[in-house]
């Protein structure tokens, strides 16, 4: 049975990933260079305006994103000679789509009850209820790990279609990186499965929402955490896991060739997977829509109570969802400003050496400690 | 024979790594927060940009700028085409083409001028050689600017008109030395009553 009202909900949670991640990633490559000019005693981009009356509305810069749309849009599409034409259209579609897809399983908020939207929600609300989040598939964050693996093979592709030994390069380093990293990136998390009993990133924020801010994955499982969280860095090609679009040794390693929007769909899909592995360790560690003493009816600070209506309580959880994947993705920024690049050879040493073994003892103990304390 | 140079050997909070990352970002998060937070110019903001076109350096007194051709009182040029600037040019940017005076004006037979006189500012490496070289002071840089840029060219290439129609800094045309002109009773040199 399909109600029209779940076919419309669906449709604006459909446009509200679309919109948030689409917003996000150009928001970011401006955050990006304003703030590494901040911590490097620049100013940065500041003067792309659009002149009203006169003056010149800059609005510190956030318009130079556009204006490099606009000039993605109109460079000429160069395509080497020798290169294979439909595989070099091709490869930076198939890094882009995934990151996109990605977020169909993220939940941005709590389930939403649409007949008690305007009173407080009462302890057993029953009616009709739209989840926040476009799919819950029982494989849950599984379909994450499959469908953002597939990245790998845009970067793959396009060096190997680009005739270009740079770009070979570049996709080779790609592919060891990420198919090396996407290990220790399952495994850190085995633990958090563990703990959380599920797969499912819903029923894991709704176990740390029960646990309060104790409860955080950050708090339960910190190896997992950074682990995680470099393992995610490295996924996305990002400082001081930059290798295969090292500028020194490769010149733009595996996109050297692009040019235009293909470039800019490299360049999105980067920025749209740091959006997406900043969620999804929002969701995992940081306990996802959360917020201290907020529950689902109010602000309980001890004896001091505050009820809220429903929507309002919705609408704080969607904003603490955003602002912890925002400040994430700031402290990303951060490390990415702040460190030099590995060498190839310890990268994958990091990786295959420290890293999964790390994983796999964080694994054992969590085991352990579940089976001995019988309670996770 | 090759000196070997032991590697640094890591202590245990280096080859974990993670307190490392926590000191590198401590400094630059304090950068960022310290420039962020404060208004330019304030104690503890870094940045020193110059705002270029709104705020503008102040060029030194002695500046080289852009040259210009001096000129006589009555608004002719000081220039005499002697070709010392052109001759001492290392970028060889200056072309000048000398005339003779139509006869029966006063400097005929005593000095020449420049038909032609144009500068390739492009080409120019602005090295002050001609203004040193020149024995009028009729070309001079102390003009205060520089080149402004510019899409084409053309716009780079500065002929007579051009060079003469720019003032100095000071807003004159003319030059601090007095000229003295063949034939007034000042000129130091020999005319056609005293050989």
């Amino acid at each position: 049975m399909i109600d029209g009202i779940y076919v419309a909900a669906m449709i604006v949670k459909l446009l509200f990933v679309l919109v948030l991640v689409l917003t996000f990633s150009p928001v970011l490559v401006w955050a990006d260079r304003r703030q590494s000019a901040m911590i490097q005693d620049r100013l940065g981009p500041n003067r792309a305006g659009i002149p009203i009356a006169g003056k010149n509305f800059a609005l510190v810069g956030l318009l130079h994103p556009l204006a490099d749309a606009l000039k993605f849009m109109w460079k000429e599409d160069f395509i080497p000679p020798k290169a294979d034409k439909l595989l070099f259209a091709l490869a930076p579609i198939i890094s882009v789509i995934p990151t996109i897809a990605a977020f169909a399983v993220i939940p941005f908020g709590d389930t939403i009850y649409l007949d008690h939207l305007f009173e407080v929600l009462p302890a057993n609300p029953d009616g009709r209820a739209v989840p926040f989040q476009v799919a819950s598939l029982n494989v849950g964050i599984l379909y994450i790990f499959a469908v953002a693996g597939t990245g790998v093979v845009g970067a793959a592709i396009a060096g190997y279609c680009s005739d270009n030994k740079y770009a070979l390069l570049g996709g080779l380093r790609a592919a060891g990186q990420m198919v090396s990293y996407e290990v220790t990136l399952g495994l850190s998390l085995v633990g958090c499965f563990m703990l959380y009993n599920s797969l499912l990133l819903e029923d894991m924020i709704a176990w740390q929402v029960d646990r309060g801010l104790l409860g955080w994955g950050i708090f339960r499982q910190p190896v997992a955490f950074i682990l995680f969280y470099a393992g995610s860095i490295a996924e996305t090609k990002r400082i001081p896991f930059d290798l295969p679009e090292g500028e020194s040794e490769l010149a733009a390693g595996y996109f050297t060739e692009y040019s235009g929007m293909k470039f800019g769909m490299f360049m999105m899909g980067e920025y749209i997977a740091m959006v997406v592995s900043c969620a999804l360790i929002t969701a995992l560690f940081f306990g996802g829509w959360d917020i201290p003493f907020v529950l689902r009816d109010g602000i309980h600070i001890f004896n001091y109570d505050l009820l809220l209506p429903h929507w309002a309580v919705t609408l704080l959880f969607i904003g603490s969802f955003i602002v912890k994947t925002t400040i994430l993705l700031w402290l990303t920024l951060m490390i990415r400003w702040s460190l030099p690049r590995f060498r190839y050879d310890q990268v994958m040493k990091m990786c295959w050496r420290y890293m999964l073994p790390l994983s796999l003892i964080n694994i054992f103990i969590t085991g352990m400690v579940i089976l001995f304390t019988n309670s996770p | 024979m090759a000196k070997l140079i032991p590697k640094p050997k890591m202590n245990a909070a280096e080859a974990v790594y993670v307190p490392e990352i926590a000191k590198g970002l401590r400094i630059t998060i304090g950068r960022f927060l310290k420039n962020t937070f404060s208004a330019r110019g304030s104690e503890g903001n870094e940045i020193d940009t110059v705002d270029y076109p709104e705020e503008k350096r102040v060029y030194p007194e002695r500046f080289r700028g852009v040259h210009r051709l001096t000129h006589r009182s009555d608004g002719s040029p000081r220039c005499v085409a002697c070709l010392c600037c052109s001759t001492a040019c290392p970028a060889q940017c200056i072309h000048i083409e000398a005339a003779e005076y139509a006869p029966g004006d006063p400097r005929y037979g005593y000095e020449r001028y420049p038909k032609v006189f144009v500068i390739d500012e492009l080409r120019c490496i602005f090295c002050g050689y001609c203004v040193e070289a020149c024995p009028c002071d009729a070309i001079r840089m102390d003009t205060g600017f520089h080149m402004p840029p510019s899409t084409q060219r053309e716009h780079f290439i500065f002929d007579k008109e051009m060079l003469m129609a720019i003032p100095g800094a000071d807003g004159s045309f003319e030059t601090m030395n007095p000229r003295h002109e063949p034939g007034d009773p000042s000129h130091p040199g020999v005319d056609r009553e005293h050989h």
